[in-house]
């Protein structure tokens, strides 16, 4: 406590001083307008996606775009609900994939196709490539701008194959190929188990019945109308479960838990081969102290047909309810980022893929996959098979909250509580209440 | 205690006001809220919202998930409250000891207590977990017996009643000491001298005198354990696996933030908050009474 009253003067001076500082702003020369960004990008993405916002800002003058990093998929998808229910929604929302449905359905977003149209800004829409429109359109327009999609694809131990005697540029091509692989990475003490997955209803339910060319759902995957049913508990389905269920006890697959929990596995080499993202190849490129490469997913092989996979990530859906020049500026940005040379630069930095045939193009001419081959796997694997209905993609009400049940009822199935038909007829069970809720809600 | 007496008649309510205004809009408004939205089926970003009466709470009472969350939270709810309140009672004991450093130990058994949740989470979940925790890879040298509580629920429920309960010690063991302290030496001494071995002066004495504190530390740890608990089941299992750990309250915010199901997660805290209050007031008439209150 200061003694005097001249301590006390200055003190409160020195406060004034600094509170008016504080308050002045630093005012630039043009105020830009302002346009929100809200994301789930963390790590090593969140850097890329700062640097793309930053070429943007940097290119012209009117818009300065903002973006925040909200956490995790659901957490950023619940903050903009939040958000716009207070009306103070951002310009941009990041929402993945199982999101779709509900964006799609909500009444509160602008779907890109027109967007563009408004702001008379031209975009080659059949220049995206397949899997990726089909995924997010609704009667062949596109209602949101796709930004990182990722597909799952294999990652295998290059080290551990050497030390198991296997051909280390040779990954397993087949179910079949995987079970003898592991048993040889297990028997020659390379690794503790064969392999691994992460997001176990994506890769191992989803893209399974996708690539092998089997329904997920009825309503052609749910694509063709509300009154949606899962078949996930027919003949593949549990055939699948249960293989993987009794790899489980010898080991051959170890589950790791959902969502990426399951990445130390494959980094601390304890098991030889891994099924996850695409998008994890930079940071496995950082983060892997051992040689590792990738292959496409494994198939059954006959009698089922070798289509393609779907896609997983996310993309960018714009809010209504803003000011004709801020969607202006959010038009614009969306621009920006597809165009073939950032398109090409965000597949280069992150390893998620670039989603038009212009850049695809461009990277096979620049010998861009010659020298990363890992990157284009992801590529091969969704434009190489054989598209087919089944293989589109999934469109689903209630998402979220399905994969949930889904995997849950993998957790039973695995822990042995409960067989592959069991586990899965309970989870159709209960999806098809999920998805009978989300129809009456959404009465059309 | 005193009362105290205020000259003026609107002082009290003004020195009062800021509190109300606090627990008003924090915990009243949102609990009126939630039960308003339980009667509604309202679309994610609020757009539709449409009356469905009783529907969200049939919808729970016949949903077997939601059953096995009531049985899990109660099985959580009294392993936490057990393993806390006995816990602490025994540290406490040690910690009025004449031995050195005695301020020291008080200290660091008091320290987990100012840990959020979910940090005690996140440690545990480092210690634990089967991939990258240090726990189970000292075990796999001891045995070949897999503690993965990825897989076996009955590990997951354990690792987060034991969790749960150690960051609440600290809070039990603070209002012990000062119980056990509250004991006159001379009641002790006397018993000593009478013949009373240490279980016995412990049963018969040290017990029901500290017995106020116990039933309320009871009450207070289990609704600490319904409410509060939710850091550390999101950061340890999120619920899993199948479900096991999904208890009431967890239950809740995933079908309300995650899966975007207002209505339901509204029933859902409604029926919480009432079982609670009805938990509250059931230990109040019947526990109360075996109480010892000097």
């Amino acid at each position: 406590m200061p003694e005097t009253k001249t301590s006390w003067w200055s003190a409160g001076a020195a406060l004034l001083v600094a509170t008016a500082l504080l308050l002045v702003p630093a005012t630039p020369a043009l105020a830009k307008t302002e346009i929100q960004f809200w994301h789930a990008m963390t790590g090593q993405l969140n850097d890329a996606v700062n640097s793309l916002v930053k070429q943007f800002n940097e290119s012209q003058a009117e818009y300065e775009v903002k973006p925040l990093q909200k956490g995790n998929y659901a957490e950023t998808l619940t903050a903009a609900i939040a958000a716009y229910r207070q009306r103070q929604a951002p310009h941009i929302v990041q929402v993945f994939e199982v999101g779709t449905q509900t964006m799609m359905l909500s009444g509160a977003i602008l779907p890109v196709y027109q967007l563009m149209k408004e702001q008379e800004i031209a975009v080659d829409w059949k220049d995206f490539i397949a899997p990726v429109v089909g995924y997010y359109s609704k009667d062949g327009n596109l209602y949101s701008m796709p930004f990182n999609s990722s597909t799952p694809i294999l990652y295998y131990n290059k080290d551990a194959f050497q030390k198991a005697g296997l051909d280390p540029n040779k990954p397993p091509q087949t179910w079949k190929q995987v079970e003898e692989y592991s048993k040889k990475l297990i028997a020659s003490g390379a690794t503790k188990c064969g392999f691994s997955t992460g997001w176990p209803s994506w890769v191992q339910l989803e893209n399974m019945h996708a690539l092998h060319d089997q329904p997920f759902a009825t309503r052609n995957d749910g694509f063709d109308g509300l009154d949606v049913q899962l078949l996930i508990n027919r003949e593949f389905g549990v055939k699948h479960l249960a293989q993987l269920a009794a790899w489980q006890k010898e080991n051959i697959f170890s589950y790791g838990g959902r969502r990426g929990d399951a990445d130390p596995k494959f980094l601390s080499g304890e098991c030889g081969i891994y099924m996850q993202s695409s998008a994890l190849i930079g940071g496995f490129t950082k983060g892997a102290t051992f040689k590792w490469g990738t292959g496409q997913l494994p198939h059954y092989g006959p009698p089922y047909k070798r289509a393609t996979s779907i896609i997983g990530g996310a993309t960018l859906w714009v809010m209504k309810g803003k000011p004709a020049n801020e969607n202006r500026g959010a038009a614009r940005f969306l621009k920006f980022i597809s165009d073939t040379n950032q398109q090409m630069w965000w597949h280069v930095t992150t390893g998620y893929l670039a989603i038009s045939n212009s850049a695809v193009k461009n990277l096979e001419a620049g010998y861009h996959f010659k020298k990363n081959p890992d990157q284009f796997t992801a590529f091969a694997q969704l434009t190489k098979g054989t598209a087919t209905p089944n293989s589109q993609g999934l469109r689903l009400g209630n998402f979220t909250q399905i994969r949930d049940v889904i995997e849950a009822e993998m957790e039973n199935v695995f822990a042995g509580k409960k067989t592959a038909k069991q586990g899965l007829d309970d989870a159709v069970a209960k999806s098809n209440e999920m998805l009978k809720e989300f129809a009456a809600a959404n009465k059309q | 205690m005193q009362r105290t007496v205020f000259k003026s008649r609107w002082l009290p309510y003004v020195l009062v006001a800021p509190q109300m205004v606090v627990t008003v809009v924090f915990f009243f408004w949102p609990a009126l809220k939630s039960l308003q939205l339980s009667f509604f089926r309202v679309s994610p970003f609020g757009d539709k919202s449409t009356f469905v009466g009783l529907e969200n709470f049939t919808k729970l009472l016949t949903d077997p998930d939601y059953y096995a969350s009531v049985v899990g939270s109660f099985l959580f709810a009294g392993g936490v409250t057990a393993l806390a309140v006995l816990g602490s009672l025994v540290m406490a004991g040690l910690a009025t000891q004449k031995i050195r450093g005695l301020a020291i130990y008080r200290t660091l058994l008091l320290w987990p207590y100012g840990i959020a949740p979910a940090v005690a989470g996140i440690i545990f979940l480092f210690i634990f977990h089967p991939a990258y925790g240090i726990l189970p890879y000292f075990l796999s040298f001891v045995t070949d017996y897999q503690f993965n509580w990825l897989l076996k629920s009955w590990v997951a429920m354990t690792l987060v009643i034991v969790a749960t309960a150690w960051t609440h010690l600290g809070y039990n063991i603070a209002f012990y000491i000062a119980g056990l302290l509250a004991i006159p030496a001379s009641v002790i001494e006397a018993a000593d001298v009478d013949g009373a071995g240490p279980i016995r002066r412990f049963t018969a004495i040290v017990f029901p005198l500290v017995s106020p504190i116990t039933f309320y530390l009871v009450v207070l740890n289990m609704v600490f354990a319904f409410f509060e608990s939710f850091g550390v089941i999101d950061a340890v299992t999120k619920g899993g696996p199948g479900k096991a750990t999904e208890i009431m309250v967890y239950k809740l915010y995933r079908d309300g933030f995650i899966g975007l199901n207002l209505g339901s997660s509204g029933a859902q805290s409604v029926i919480l908050m009432a079982m609670v209050i009805l938990l509250t007031v059931l230990q109040f008439r019947f526990a109360e009474k075996k109480v010892t209150y000097r």
